[in-house]
C-alpha cells in the first residue's frame, strides 16, 4: 500500500516538469514579445530595455527557465505587471472562492448522478431509463453560461427570490453568502451532472449482467442492496476518475460561470489578466491550475485502493 | 436513389434522426436568414431598440436595434466555421503525428508522447486561454489554440490504432510487394483509423462549439460588432430586465446545435465503436 502511494507520488515529478516547460514555452516562444505586450504603445527603447532586464529576458533561454523554476520552488510567482500585487497572494484569494463553488457543486452533481444513473441502469431500456437519458443529454447540451443567465432571469429578475450577481464571503455573513452561492452552484450541478450520469449508467449496465450480481439476487438480497452495495462498488472507480477530471478542470475552467455571476474567482482573474495582458498573472494561474489538476488526479489515484483492494501499481 | 434515401432514414434510430433533423433545421434557417433577411447583422437602428419578438423582428432587437434573428443566423456560421476549422486542424496534425510516431516508434515517439502528455495535463479551457493570451482574441487565435488543445486526443487514438496494426499480415504484404514505408503507412494503415477518428471527432466538435461560444462570451472570441452566439449572450446580461429575449434566443440556438451534435455523436459511437457493439450483441 505504502509503496503504491510512493510510486504514484514520484510519478508526478516528470508531469509537473512537463507542465512548467509547456507554460514556459507557450509564454516565451510563441510569436509576440512579452515586453511589447506589457508596454503596449510605449516606444521608449530605454524603458523597454529596462523591462527586459527586470524580467530576465536578456539571459539564454535555458538559464531563464532554470531561474524561473528556482523561483517557483520558493513560491515566488512574481508580481502582477498591471496592479503590482504579488501574483501568489492574488491567486490564493481568488482560489478560495472558486474552490468552494466547484467542490460543493461537484459533490452534489456526483451524488445525484450516481443515484439517477444507477436507477437508469436498473430500469435499462424502460421508461425511467429513457427519461433519465434524455435529461442527461439535455444537461450536457445546455451551455453553463446560458443556464446561468436563465436562472438569474427566473429566480433573480422575475421572482426576486435570490440576488442576481455579486459575492459575499460566507465566512463574513453566512446567510447572505449562501444566497449568492445558490445560483452558481445550481448551474454547475445541472451542467456537470450529465457526463457523470452517463458514465454511471453505462458502467452499471455492464456490471448488472455479471454473474456475481445474479448470485446476489439469487441469494435473495433486496434490489436496493444489490444495486447500491454490490453494483455500485464496482461502478464507482471509473466514476471517481471522471469526477476527479471534472473537478480539476472546473477549478481552472470556471471562468465562464464566474463571469456570469461576477464571482471574484480564479477563472475571472485569468480572463481579466488576459485582457489586460498581465503576463505574469496568466503564467502564475496556468501553473497553479495545472498543478492543482495534476494533484487532484493524484489524489483520486491514491483513493483507488481504498475502494478496490485489487488495484495495484 | 429514392429507395436508398428511405433506407437511410429507416436505418437511423430515433435519436440520430432527431439529431440530424435539428442540425438540418438550424443550418437551413440560418442560411435562409442570411440570404433573405431584410436587416443587416451589424447595422444599428436606434429607433427600434429592445423590441420584443414581432412579425417584423422575429426574435426582437438588441441594444443597438439590430435584428436578433439575423445576428443569430450569421453567428451560426461563425461558430460552425471556427469549430470546423479547429477540429480539422486537430485531425490533420493529430493524425500525422499519431501515424508517424505509432509506425516508426523510437525516440521520435517518446518525445511526441511527452509533449502530448504535457498538453493533456492542462484542464479544460486553460491551455486555450493561455495560448490566446499570446495570439490575441481573433478568429485565427481561437482556431489555432482550440486546434492545439484537441490534437492530443486524435494523436493518441491514431497512434494506438497504428500500433495495433503495425505487425498485421496485410502490412507485411504491402512491404513485401515493395511499397515504401510511407505508402504502406498512408494508403494501407491510415484508412483503418477513419472510424475511431470520426467517432472522437464528433465529441471534439461538440467541445469546440461549446468552447467557441464560451470564449466569445468571455470577450475573447471574434471581435465585435461581428455577431457570435456567445457575444450576444454576454451583451444580453446587462439588459435582462429590459429585454430577456436578447439572451433566450442565442442560448436556444447554442443548446439545440449542441443537442443535435451530441445525438449524432452518440449514434455514430453506437454504430462504430467496436467495444460497444460487442456489448450490445451480447445483450439479449
Amino acid at each position: 500500500m505504502l509503496s503504491y502511494f510512493l510510486k504514484r507520488l514520484l510519478m508526478i515529478v516528470p508531469t509537473l516538469f512537463c507542465v512548467t516547460l509547456t507554460v514556459f514555452v507557450v509564454m516565451r516562444l510563441v510569436p509576440g514579445d512579452p515586453v511589447l505586450l506589457v508596454m503596449g504603445d510605449v516606444k521608449n527603447p530605454e524603458l523597454i530595455a529596462q523591462m527586459r532586464e527586470q524580467l530576465g529576458l536578456n539571459q539564454a533561454i535555458h538559464l531563464q527557465y532554470i531561474d524561473w523554476i528556482k523561483k517557483l520552488l520558493q513560491l515566488d510567482f512574481g508580481t502582477s505587471i498591471v496592479t503590482g500585487e504579488p501574483v501568489l497572494q492574488a491567486m490564493i484569494q481568488r482560489f478560495g472562492v472558486t474552490a468552494q463553488v466547484v467542490v460543493i457543486s461537484v459533490i452534489f452533481a456526483a451524488l445525484i448522478a450516481i443515484l439517477a444513473g444507477t436507477i437508469a441502469a436498473w430500469q435499462h431500456n424502460k421508461m425511467p431509463d429513457r427519461w433519465i437519458v434524455v435529461f442527461a443529454v439535455f444537461c450536457m447540451s445546455i451551455p453553463s453560461f446560458w443556464l446561468g443567465i436563465a436562472l438569474i432571469l427566473i429566480f433573480g429578475v422575475q421572482l426576486q427570490w435570490l440576488p442576481t450577481v455579486g459575492y459575499i464571503s460566507p465566512l463574513q455573513n453566512l446567510t447572505e453568502g449562501i444566497q449568492f452561492l445558490i445560483l452558481p452552484i445550481a448551474t454547475l450541478v445541472l451542467t456537470e451532472m450529465g457526463g457523470i450520469l452517463r458514465m454511471v449508467r453505462s458502467t452499471t449496465i455492464d456490471i448488472l449482467q455479471l454473474d456475481y450480481i445474479t448470485h446476489a439476487r439469487a441469494k435473495g438480497l433486496g434490489e436496493m442492496t444489490v444495486l447500491f452495495r454490490h453494483a455500485l462498488k464496482n461502478s464507482f472507480i471509473p466514476t471517481l476518475t471522471l469526477i476527479g477530471l471534472i473537478m480539476g478542470s472546473l477549478l481552472g475552467g470556471a471562468a465562464v460561470i464566474e463571469t456570469v455571476f461576477t464571482l471574484p474567482g480564479l477563472g475571472r482573474l485569468l480572463v481579466t489578466s488576459i485582457n489586460g495582458r498581465d503576463y505574469m498573472m496568466v503564467q502564475g494561474i496556468m501553473i497553479l491550475v495545472s498543478t492543482t489538476y495534476v494533484m487532484i488526479n493524484l489524489l483520486i489515484d491514491m483513493l483507488y485502493p481504498l475502494f478496490d483492494p485489487r488495484v495495484k501499481l | 436513389m429514392k429507395l436508398a434515401f428511405s433506407q437511410m432514414i429507416t436505418s437511423l434510430k430515433g435519436n440520430a434522426l432527431a439529431g440530424y433533423s435539428i442540425l438540418f433545421i438550424v443550418i437551413t434557417t440560418s442560411l435562409l436568414g442570411n440570404l433573405f433577411s431584410p436587416y443587416d447583422a451589424v447595422e444599428t437602428d436606434f429607433l427600434n431598440r429592445f423590441s420584443s419578438p414581432s412579425l417584423s423582428h422575429w426574435f426582437g432587437t438588441d441594444e443597438y436595434g439590430r435584428d436578433v434573428f439575423t445576428r443569430i443566423a450569421e453567428g451560426t456560421f461563425t461558430s460552425l466555421r471556427v469549430s470546423t476549422a479547429a477540429v480539422t486542424f486537430a485531425i490533420v496534425l493529430g493524425a500525422l503525428v499519431g501515424a508517424i510516431t505509432g509506425y516508426f516508434g523510437g525516440w521520435l515517439d517518446r518525445i511526441a508522447m511527452v509533449i502530448i502528455d504535457s498538453i493533456m495535463a492542462f484542464p479544460g479551457l486553460l491551455l486555450v486561454l493561455g495560448i490566446m493570451a499570446v495570439l490575441g482574441p481573433n478568429e485565427m487565435g481561437i482556431i489555432i489554440s482550440l486546434g492545439i488543445a484537441y490534437t492530443p486526443s486524435i494523436t493518441r487514438i491514431v497512434r494506438g490504432t497504428v500500433l495495433s496494426l503495425r505487425e498485421k499480415e496485410f502490412v507485411e504484404a504491402s512491404r513485401l510487394l515493395g511499397n515504401s514505408e510511407w505508402v504502406t503507412l498512408f494508403s494501407h494503415i491510415l484508412p483503418n483509423c477513419i472510424t475511431p477518428v470520426v467517432v472522437i471527432s464528433t465529441s471534439i466538435f461538440t467541445a469546440a462549439v461549446l468552447s467557441e461560444t464560451a470564449l466569445s462570451f468571455l470577450g475573447l472570441g471574434v471581435p465585435p460588432p461581428a455577431p457570435s452566439w456567445g457575444g450576444m449572450l454576454a451583451d444580453s446580461r446587462n439588459y435582462l430586465g429590459l429585454n430577456p429575449w436578447m439572451g433566450i434566443f442565442p442560448g436556444l440556438a447554442i443548446t439545440f446545435t449542441l443537442l443535435a451534435i451530441n445525438l449524432i455523436g452518440d449514434a455514430l459511437r453506437d454504430k462504430w465503436d467496436p467495444r460497444l457493439r460487442t456489448l450490445q450483441e451480447e445483450t439479449p
